[in-house]
């Protein structure tokens, strides 16, 4: 027979002591439990590594190499080295610069070449043999679009670097797919306004366009914005990416009535099509009674290094600029700048903060298992990135910003001070319906790879 | 008729640099036998020479301002080219010719170059297959790249033309068809340019015994051995020539396309076509097939041919390729037994 007396107070007291202890070990192993749910490459040791997939090579090298640094940046500043970047600055206070969830980040990185198969190898590479938990970067919608479907059948999340299509979180966005950068509907959006007012209602316009995906729908986007304001479009041919010399394509331009060019391409593309545009005195030109004018939809600092003086006076947007006033540009430009010994490019801070959106993510979901981190992403309204309150909404997975018109600098002071911000266009006034481009994010069930 | 006139203007410059690459592959091909895939990277290195000069000359002398500091908070760097400092005018005179002065360095630099890869690479693969040739050059092409690529960046740089020809020429006026025709400066400067080169390199082969010697090597290059002649030393001058050619063709083009470390395979397979095209060792062959490729190319771009035959704007000179090589088999002035064997 048994001496044991079991006591109404003892009972308690026992099954209080045992709940704490078994409750122990899920405090201070915080997102435990949600971890035994796995998804692809979900860490297990005291790394995370992400998988910078960025252009080094092709037309948009430039690009990808300040993309490269800003993701080392980023690093830095989450293992909590440095001078700490945007994260003081950043509204979500759940990252400490301790790494992610415990875990020191890692990383790996990966040259897209500007080619949308060598950055689906390279991206599967990281994650297949280099265990990459979130792919981001790259510089071109086409990588991007490829990319993107690549990371949704792996399951691994891709926060995009450069890609300004509408297609990408349009007809071609992924659940598992999240862009930063502003698209080509919203530059026609706060483009067409001021070209309007600078260049009046009656003109007509030719396009040369990069013939892939981003190519297109910027096409499409500034026909819309620049008949809307009552300009004709004459004509608009497509034009090979990379093909350096586009004389062949300009001395059309010269006959055709048009008195104003459309340059949509970017990068070494759009350098090469300006410089020689300006060459063939396209903007001495007076057609119809007006001076003949040129506009490039999108551009950057770096393009505007490498396109010299043809770029001054030349209308375009742009998702950010280092000259901006609000304390994460500062930060960041202060952190960028005396690292590099330059100012970012608006590529170094879309993928600066991507990075840091996607370990933010981690530290709110209390987990890397993807379907919760997606969650954690969908619906995030967020401040103090550099772009003002910012929404990365669900339905589409695209943020909404305030973006920039700007203008190439007439007299610059020095190297740096090429771009002057025009207009400030509230995200309200880009805001539009999810609907409008189609697509289907899918499913955002988890894969073990 | 202006917009046919401006694609053949177009077609001449385009063929110019066509010409120019092809003719220095077609020289080394003719004379050692030497397919060379780092033609293109030798096109890239004369323009960076230009590059290189502009940078030395606008060397700049660093003095820190105080008063006023980086949006990082540096203290601002105030820049002065030592040259205009020291020379006024005719410094920025000079910084303003910078890329036409910059033949006077890139011809011996080029001239070297070619020498040193001659004899330190190439020599070593002359009695090796073609295909084997292809993967050295092809490699040593990809070296050069890289290098220029760490100490250039991968950014197009803008080398531009002296002010003095950075605007268009009225050519309707010129040629007397009135107004109209504007056509860059430069780039009709890079015609007469490249017609001058084209011609010089004729005339050193045609009116010079060194030339002859070197025609006659191409021909039989055993039994002008037997005259006593060193003909192998005379190939790599040639080797060396050719590497200037292409070198002096990069200078000239940098104000058309701001060079980068890839503007030479840019050139490369397409010189490749147009010494197919041409000949494989005939001169004359690649000179006509580069105009010919060039004017081509560039009437294929006109939206009127497009409405009717889309795309063929990419794919022109192939198709001429094919065609040539169906009809012609050894290209429009190719010789018999080259690449026959």
């Amino acid at each position: 027979m048994s001496n044991i007396i079991v006591t109404r107070r003892g009972l308690l007291r026992t099954g209080a002591l045992s709940g704490l202890a078994l409750a122990a070990p899920m405090h201070f192993v915080r997102g435990a439990y949600a971890q035994d749910k796995m998804s692809c490459n979900v860490p297990t040791g005291d790394t995370v590594t992400f998988g910078f997939n960025v252009p080094l090579s092709g037309p948009y090298a430039d690009e990808g190499q300040d993309e490269l640094k800003a993701y080392k940046l980023a690093v830095k500043h989450l293992n909590g080295e440095g001078d700490g970047g945007m994260l003081p600055t950043f509204s979500s206070k759940a990252l400490k610069g301790s790494g992610i969830l415990g875990k020191k980040v890692a990383f790996v990185s990966g040259d897209t070449q500007t080619k949308a198969d060598a950055a689906r190898d390279s991206a599967k590479r990281m994650v297949e043999k280099d265990g990459a938990v979130v792919i981001t970067g790259g510089s071109s919608s086409a990588e991007a679009v490829a990319v993107q479907s690549l990371c949704q059948d792996l399951g691994v999340i891709f926060m995009t670097g450069l890609t300004h299509s509408n297609d990408t979180t349009g007809k071609d966005k992924k659940r598992y797919g999240f862009r930063h950068f502003f698209n080509a509907y919203m530059s026609g959006i706060g483009l067409g306004p001021v070209i309007g007012e600078a260049y009046g209602t009656d003109r007509k316009a030719y396009h040369l366009t990069a013939d892939y995906t981003w190519g297109w729908t910027q096409e499409e986007s500034m026909k819309a914005a620049t008949e809307k304001l009552g300009w004709q479009t004459v004509k608009a041919v497509r034009t090979p990416l990379g093909i350096g010399d586009y004389s062949q394509y300009i001395t059309p331009v010269l006959n055709s009535g048009a008195d104003v060019l459309i340059l949509n391409h970017y990068g070494k593309d759009m350098i090469n099509s300006l410089t020689q545009a300006v060459q063939f005195g396209l903007r001495d030109k007076q057609v119809n009674g007006k001076s003949f004018e040129i506009v490039v939809p999108l551009f950057s600092e770096l393009m505007a290094q490498g396109a010299g003086e043809a770029i001054k006076g030349i209308y375009g947007t742009a998702n950010w600029d280092w000259k901006l006033t609000d304390p994460g540009t500062k930060a960041f430009t202060q952190s960028f700048g005396k690292e590099y010994g330059t100012p970012p490019s608006q590529a170094a801070h879309t993928c600066y903060v991507q990075a840091l959106l996607y370990a933010d993510a981690c530290e709110r979901a209390g987990t890397f298992y993807a379907p919760e981190v997606i969650k954690a992403l969908e619906g995030f309204d967020f401040d103090g990135l550099g772009n003002g309150p910012t929404l990365y909404r669900a339905d589409d997975h695209q943020c909404f910003k305030d973006i920039l018109v700007v203008q190439g600098k007439a007299a610059p002071k020095d190297k740096f001070d090429l771009l002057e911000v025009k207009k400030v266009i509230p995200a309200k006034d880009v805001t539009y319906d999810a609907k409008i481009f189609g697509g289907d994010l899918g499913p955002a069930d988890a894969k073990k790879c | 008729m202006d917009a046919i006139l401006l694609q053949i203007l177009n077609g001449l410059d385009k063929g110019g640099a066509y010409a120019l690459i092809a003719l220095g592959l077609t020289l080394v091909f003719g004379t050692l036998g030497v397919v060379n895939f780092a033609h293109g990277a030798l096109f890239m290195m004369g323009a960076f020479c230009a590059v290189g000069f502009n940078k030395l000359l606008t060397l700049q002398s660093v003095t820190i301002d105080p008063s006023q500091t980086t949006p990082w908070g540096s203290p601002m760097e105030v820049r002065q080219p030592y040259v205009e400092a020291w020379l006024g005018e005719s410094g920025k005179f000079l910084v303003d010719y910078s890329v036409p002065a910059a033949i006077l360095l890139a011809i011996p630099v080029m001239l070297l170059f070619g020498i040193a890869m001659e004899r330190g690479i190439i020599r070593h693969f002359y009695k090796r297959p073609h295909s084997e040739q292809i993967l050295v050059t092809f490699g040593l092409a990809i070296v050069i790249q890289e290098i220029i690529k760490h100490y250039f960046g991968a950014n197009p740089i803008p080398q531009p033309a002296p002010a003095a020809f950075r605007g268009t020429a009225a050519v309707g006026e010129l040629i007397g068809l009135g107004n109209g025709l504007p056509y860059p400066w430069w780039r009709l400067i890079y015609l007469f340019f490249s017609l001058s080169i084209i011609g010089a390199v004729f005339a050193f082969l045609r009116f010079t015994t060194y030339g002859m010697v070197v025609r006659a090597g191409m021909r039989d290059r055993e039994t002008v051995g037997l005259l006593g002649i060193n003909i192998e030393r005379r190939f790599t001058v040639v080797f060396g020539l050719a590497s200037v050619v292409a070198g002096v063709a990069g200078v000239m083009y940098t104000p058309i396309l701001p060079p980068d470390y890839h503007i030479g395979m840019e050139f490369l397979v397409l010189s490749f076509v147009v010494v197919v095209v041409g000949g494989m060792g005939s001169l004359g062959g690649a000179v006509l097939a580069g105009f010919l490729l060039g004017i081509l190319q560039s009437f294929a771009s006109m939206n009127e041919v497009k409405a009717i035959i889309p795309g063929i704007d990419q794919i022109i000179i192939y198709l001429v390729a094919v065609v040539v090589l169906l009809t012609l088999p050894r290209g429009l002035m190719g010789r018999a037994g080259v690449m026959e064997e």
